[in-house]
């Protein structure tokens, strides 16, 4: 616990162009590829050279449109890793090469061979104690057996998604024992049972919109606390409330464009701790 | 005051109760006399009973127990009008009560004794339960008797221990002896001779010498029934007693796992406590991740061969141990790598290291019961020390920590568990579970009540004495808490206890990993062999798997009812949706009741199942219990106790929960009836609900709730019950007599909160503000129940100083009620001046109780509006109101019929208002068994100054009501009267 988010990697992945007209959405807005582009590596350099973290990029496979999203594809936790089964069918190859770099990484991969199984990672909220895995349209109750079954020394509870794409797209770790989540009325009757369900009392960071709440937390050695959160050109509102907070370092990451394709800022890296084993 | 005027016009039912008093068995003096004479309660007596010109079973049933309540009902019945009598009387006996003088000053007595321990007004009427069934032989001096006794039970545990000491002492007694077999946690087998009748204590104080253990609260002996079932030793009873047919052996196991070892004493405790968990680890009852189990395992060589020895050859004998269920090479290299960096610790850090780590596993000291869920999903119920978890598979679904849990109880095969209303929640709500059989249901019971109690609480509560209700079972948690255990164990004075640590290698390898014996599987299987009871001289794993599949197969049998995410859709109700909700709610406790779920053998069924892995086997033999637990009897009101509060205080404060309240409170009516009736009577709180206030316009509210129901079922005893319930019910009586107690045990509950009834009350307080204020807002703090509740009068000022502690994670009652008390101070602007500091009186009768329950309620605030905390606590204008609720409640003589689900066909509520009264009528039919049964509840409020002659109006209520429904009966009448307490200058 004391270690959590003591993040010493980074793994990101490219965006294709493919993005643009087959990646999935909720909504129909058109992405600026260039843009997404630039945005990206703006959040790439901020964990490369600002954080220092050691960085695996992945190229884009301009067969998966979604490829960017690596979060959905791993559950990193001590020294396993749970190679996921994305619950869009158009996904589950993206798994493949994260799996490859986890192994390089020397995780003991665990996959989830169950096709009943599907678990995307933005639905895995961890807190350091314990998980919260959203049951929403991409992730199932099987799913999160086997998770629970690949981190057998934590908690795992079950939270329903009411609305909104993933679990993440409306809550994220701010800070240790600090969950963000967002102030709409469906993420805040999650935030209720998770207060119920957790082992322990969080404290909250209730953000005016649900997607900002999706934010990026670590603790790095050397650097203390750091948060990456959206831009106030994004959300005004809630930017203020996270520039309120005194004890984060604070790196506001412009992320409009993949917004767009439901995408939040944690969607785009899955952070690895390699210090202790 | 009005209560008094009521109470004469019972009076002339005295006769009647004399007339039950032959029929009742005689009872023993002596506390454990109880059970016998429960046993006869339960059946003989019934049909001996003179009462039997009453024309149905069910009647001849419900008379039994009908006696005591008159009793009570006098007191209670004061409020009742005289016209009611009449009705009611021919109805059931329950208007028979005792000269109300008799028991009043008795019970203002043991108010007053009991004040300081529960703050409510329960304990009295406890004792009354409890007692009960002496008294019916007796009549008056058996409340004097009963109040030594009540006196003698507090100190239990104490004397229990004594008992103990003397016991043992005194070998040379006539007495036969036995020789028990202990299994203890290092797998070796220790024979104890005792006394044929010693109590469970003495065998326990014997290992635990043997062991030269002192912090003993944490451990205790378990037994298998002979369902096969683990089950802890009542140190309190008779071992006989409680194994009964079974063989004489048990294990020596943890039963209270520390939340944080390092804050145990001494070594030796922690040495135990690591045997119990490299046991749980091994079964995999205890699961952990490979890296984990790596690092407990390296501890545990550390532990037993001291330094790693670069010289041996470690592999070789590694795999001699058991660090997990089943471990790869891999694992056992991971460990000797680690084992490797723990050169220098001492067996005595490596034992703390390892538990450091053991302790944070997300299964650790939770005790497993398989269960079903309403819709007869197959789900885990785990009790730990912090209050219930919910798993579905291997998945957690939710959690109900101690405080937000206001009562446990278990009726039957269903264990249920009154929730405290969430933050925007209005409503307190019930979540139901279905256990595999009714012993199951008690024995999940059982662990809630003392894990509650060890670690939530200072002191244990005292058994209860009769309360309110008179069924159930009476047990209590009678050892020391958590808290009392290290406040002892901070006097031991001892040079640390040399004592060998044994290797754990044999121990580990049984078959399926199965702990329990803590041999190797020739070991185990000759110690089997020995036993007597042993089913087949297998390895215990394969007993236990044999266990879970036991338990499946039972499960089919029952229901279940509603689920946990539920109670988070009622968020957003407004009042009209309570009677919608509660329709749902009955219908899902209908349909939860029909179905019969099929037996869904989970993953985690091994592991689970077989949780408390114990090495005795038991005979197969059903043996069936020939004694009643002294605690069965029908007195066993003990869950009651708090619940009495609970609903006085709701509708005392006459929130429009309050409905709830009085549903709980006929249900604890119930429960004092037969089975029959107390399963009836469930359906009717479903029912019932409906009372709540309505505004307060005046200070003084009375109000009528008058039930009419008519039960137009046939009569359908046993045959009708085609249901599972009913054929239950079937089962039971025709079975022995051992059968009857059992179901006297078939019920039970308990109130987590009991110290803090006031701070029920007190919650419930707000949300009557709620409705008066709207924006007052439940808690987010959850009241600990770990302090005594304070009374009244210190409530004020304790209070305060520690409302700004209370977060939401520990706080102690007080904390909560602090939080009511400023949160009154910003509210009460509403006007409801009353509310800022209420002192309420309100007094809960009901048929089956004691008649006048005094609960001193301090009405400080609500609860509920956590967010005001800041507020500091002003003085606010005192209002003194006096609170009395008279719930009035025929027994039903087709009970049975209530107990039925049935489908509900129609519910509309009328609502009409007059100069003074407004009457709310509530008409609900359902289908039970083929059969309409049309319920109608009136709630008439009747508001108005002191010049109207309340009770007057009230008669005329409940004629009209009559009046109105000349083909129905009115089954119950819940009176509740806020009268404003003049304060000095305001007349």
């Amino acid at each position: 616990m004391a270690s959590f988010g003591n993040f010493t990697h980074a793994i990101v992945r490219g965006i294709p162009a493919s993005l643009v007209q087959e990646a999935l959405r909720s909504s129909l807005c058109q992405v600026d590829l260039v843009k997404a582009q630039h945005q990206l590596q703006l959040h790439i350099g901020t964990l490369k050279d600002e954080l220092g973290l050691q960085v695996v990029e992945l190229p884009a496979d301009e067969s998966l449109p979604d490829c960017v999203f690596v979060e959905d594809c791993a559950v990193v936790c001590g020294d396993t890793a749970l190679i996921t089964r994305p619950g869009a069918p158009s996904r589950r190859k993206e798994t493949k090469a994260m799996k490859s770099a986890l192994q390089e990484l020397n995780f003991k991969i665990v996959e989830m061979k169950d096709d009943t199984a599907t678990l995307d990672g933005g639905d895995v909220l961890f807190t350091g104690r314990e998980f919260f895995v959203g049951l929403s349209k991409r992730t199932n109750h099987r799913g999160i057996e086997i998770l629970a079954g690949a981190f057998k020394d934590y908690p795992v509870s079950t939270l329903p998604v009411f609305e909104g794409l993933h679990l993440k797209s409306f809550c994220s770790m701010a800070g240790p024992d600090l969950i963000a989540f967002g102030s709409s009325e469906p993420a805040q009757k999650t935030l209720k049972i998770l207060q119920q369900t957790g082992d322990h009392h969080y404290k909250t960071l209730i953000l005016p919109d649900d997607a900002a709440a999706n934010c990026v937390f670590m603790n790095l050695s050397g650097k203390g606390q750091v948060l990456l959160h959206c831009t106030p050109e994004e959300y005004p509102n809630s930017a203020k409330v996270f520039e309120r907070l005194t004890d984060h370092l604070l790196f506001p990451v412009p992320n409009s464009e993949m917004s767009k394709v439901d995408g939040g800022l944690s969607c785009c890296s899955v952070l690895i701790s390699k210090t202790g084993s | 005051m009005t209560t008094e005027v009521v109470s004469e016009a019972e009076v002339k039912k005295e006769p009647e109760k004399a007339d039950e008093q032959p029929a009742a068995p005689q009872q023993d003096a002596e506390q454990e006399s109880e059970q016998p004479a429960a046993i006869q309660d339960g059946d003989t007596p019934r049909t001996a009973s003179p009462q039997t010109d009453r024309k149905s079973k069910e009647a001849r049933g419900l008379s039994r127990f009908l006696p005591p309540w008159l009793k009570r009902q006098k007191s209670q019945s004061r409020t009742e009008p005289s016209e009611d009598h009449e009705d009611k009387a021919p109805m059931e006996e329950q208007l028979e009560a005792p000269p109300p003088e008799e028991v009043s000053p008795q019970e203002a007595e043991r108010d007053e004794s009991h004040s300081i321990g529960s703050a409510d007004t329960q304990p009295a009427k406890e004792e009354k339960g409890e007692e009960f069934p002496e008294r019916i032989g007796d009549g008056k001096e058996e409340e004097d008797l009963l109040e030594s006794k009540a006196g003698e039970k507090e100190d239990e545990p104490l004397k229990a221990e004594a008992e103990a000491e003397k016991s043992s002492l005194k070998p040379a007694k006539k007495m036969k002896t036995v020789t028990c077999q202990v299994t203890l946690l290092d797998g070796s087998l220790l024979p104890c001779e005792v006394e044929k009748r010693a109590k469970g204590i003495v065998l326990f104080v014997k290992v635990c010498e043997h062991l030269n253990l002192l912090e003993k609260d944490y451990f205790g002996l378990c037994y298998k029934d002979h369902a096969d079932q683990k089950c802890w030793l009542d140190p309190a009873k008779e071992i006989k007693r409680q194994i009964r047919n079974c063989p004489w052996q048990f294990a020596f196991s943890v039963k209270f796992y520390p939340p944080d070892p390092s804050q145990l004493t001494e070594d030796i405790t922690r040495y135990l406590l690591c045997l119990q968990l490299r046991q749980d680890i091994a079964s995999g009852r205890l699961p952990c991740s490979f890296v984990t189990h790596s690092l407990l395992g390296s501890y545990t060589l550390q532990a037993e061969m001291g330094d790693h020895d670069p010289d041996a050859c470690c592999l070789d004998y590694i795999s001699e141990f058991q660090f997990a269920p089943s471990q790869s090479k891999e694992m056992e290299e991971k460990v000797v790598e680690l084992y490797k960096t723990h050169r220098g610790m001492s067996p005595a850090q490596a034992d703390a290291q390892f538990l450091e780590n053991a302790k944070k596993l997300s299964m650790y000291g939770v005790d497993l019961h398989h269960a079903k869920d309403s819709e007869g999903v197959d789900i885990m119920l785990g009790v730990c020390a912090n209050g219930l978890l919910i798993y579905k598979d291997r998945l957690r679904i939710n959690r109900f920590a101690w405080p937000k849990i206001l009562k446990i109880s278990y009726k039957r095969s269903n264990f249920y568990i009154k929730i405290r209303p969430g933050e925007a929640e209005q409503f307190e709500s019930s979540v139901g579970f279905k256990l595999p059989n009714h012993r199951a249901a008690k024995r999940l019971w059982k662990v809630c009540v003392e894990h509650h109690t060890f670690f939530r609480l200072v002191t244990p509560e005292q058994p209860p004495k009769a309360r309110f209700l008179t069924l159930g079972s009476k047990f209590r948690y009678s050892g020391r808490t958590q808290a009392q255990t290290r406040q002892a164990s901070t006097l031991i004075d001892r040079p640390a206890p040399h004592f060998e640590r044994c290797s754990s290698k044999r121990l580990s390898r049984s078959l399926d990993g199965v702990p329990g014996l803590g041999m190797d599987d020739q070991a185990g299987a000759t110690s089997l062999g020995r036993t007597p009871g042993e089913k087949n001289g297998r390895d215990p794993a394969l007993e236990l798997s044999s266990d879970s599949k036991s338990k499946l197969r039972v499960q089919g049998e029952n229901i279940y009812v509603r689920h946990s995410n539920l109670m988070l859709e009622d968020l957003d109700k407004t009042q009209e949706d309570v009677l919608k909700h509660q329709a749902s709610i009955s219908e899902l406790k209908r349909n939860f009741m029909e179905s019969t779920p099929e037996p869904q053998p989970s993953q985690w069924d091994k592991r689970l199942t077989a949780s408390p892995a114990t090495s005795l086997r038991l005979r197969a033999q059903a043996a069936f219990e020939e004694e009643v637990p002294s605690s069965s009897l029908l007195s066993s009101t003990v869950a009651c106790t708090t619940s009495v509060p609970a609903a006085e205080g709701a509708i005392a404060v006459g929130s429009p929960p309050a409905a709830a309240h009085v549903a709980e409170t006929a249900e604890d009516k119930q429960k004092s009836d037969t089975l029959e009736q107390a399963e009836v009577e469930i359906e009717e709180t479903v029912v019932i609900k409906e009372v709540r206030k309505a505004p307060k316009v005046e200070v003084t509210v009375p109000e009528v709730v008058v039930t009419a129901v008519t039960e137009k079922e046939p009569e359908k005893k046993p045959g009708g019950e085609a249901e599972g319930r009913g054929g239950e019910g079937v089962t039971q009586r025709g079975s022995t007599s051992s059968d009857s107690h059992s179901e006297s045990e078939d019920e039970a509950e308990y109130h987590p909160q009991a110290p803090s009834v006031s701070v029920d009350q007190i919650k419930e307080l707000p949300e009557e503000e709620e409705e008066l204020e709207v924006e007052a807002q439940p808690l987010e703090a959850e009241p600990t129940a770990a302090s005594p509740c304070p009374t009244t009068e210190e409530q004020e000022p304790a209070l305060k100083d520690e409302a700004q502690n209370g977060h939401p994670e520990s706080q102690s009652p007080q904390g909560s009620v602090e939080e009511d008390e400023e949160d009154e101070g910003e509210p009460k602007l509403n006007g409801d001046a009353s509310r800022a500091e209420t002192e309420g009186f309100p007094q809960v009768i009901c048929c089956s109780e004691p008649p006048v329950v005094k609960t001193e309620m301090v009405t400080i605030s609500d609860t509920f509006a956590a967010q005001k905390t800041e507020i500091s606590t002003l003085e606010v204008p005192i209002v003194h109101t006096e609170t009395k609720t008279i719930t009035y409640e025929a027994a039903q003589v087709d009970g049975a019929g209530d107990s039925e689900p049935g489908m509900l066909m129609t519910a509309q509520t009328i609502t009409s208002e007059s100069l003074c009264t407004t009457t709310t009528t509530h008409i609900t039919k359902m289908l039970k068994g083929g059969v309409s049964e049309t319920r109608i509840e009136k709630r008439i409020v009747i508001s108005g100054d002191s010049d109207i002659d309340h009770d007057q109006a009230l008669a005329r209520a409940i004629k009209e009501a009559k009046e109105q429904h000349p083909d129905m009966s009115v089954t119950r009448v819940v009176v509740h009267k806020e009268t404003e307490v003049m304060e000095e200058g305001k007349d």
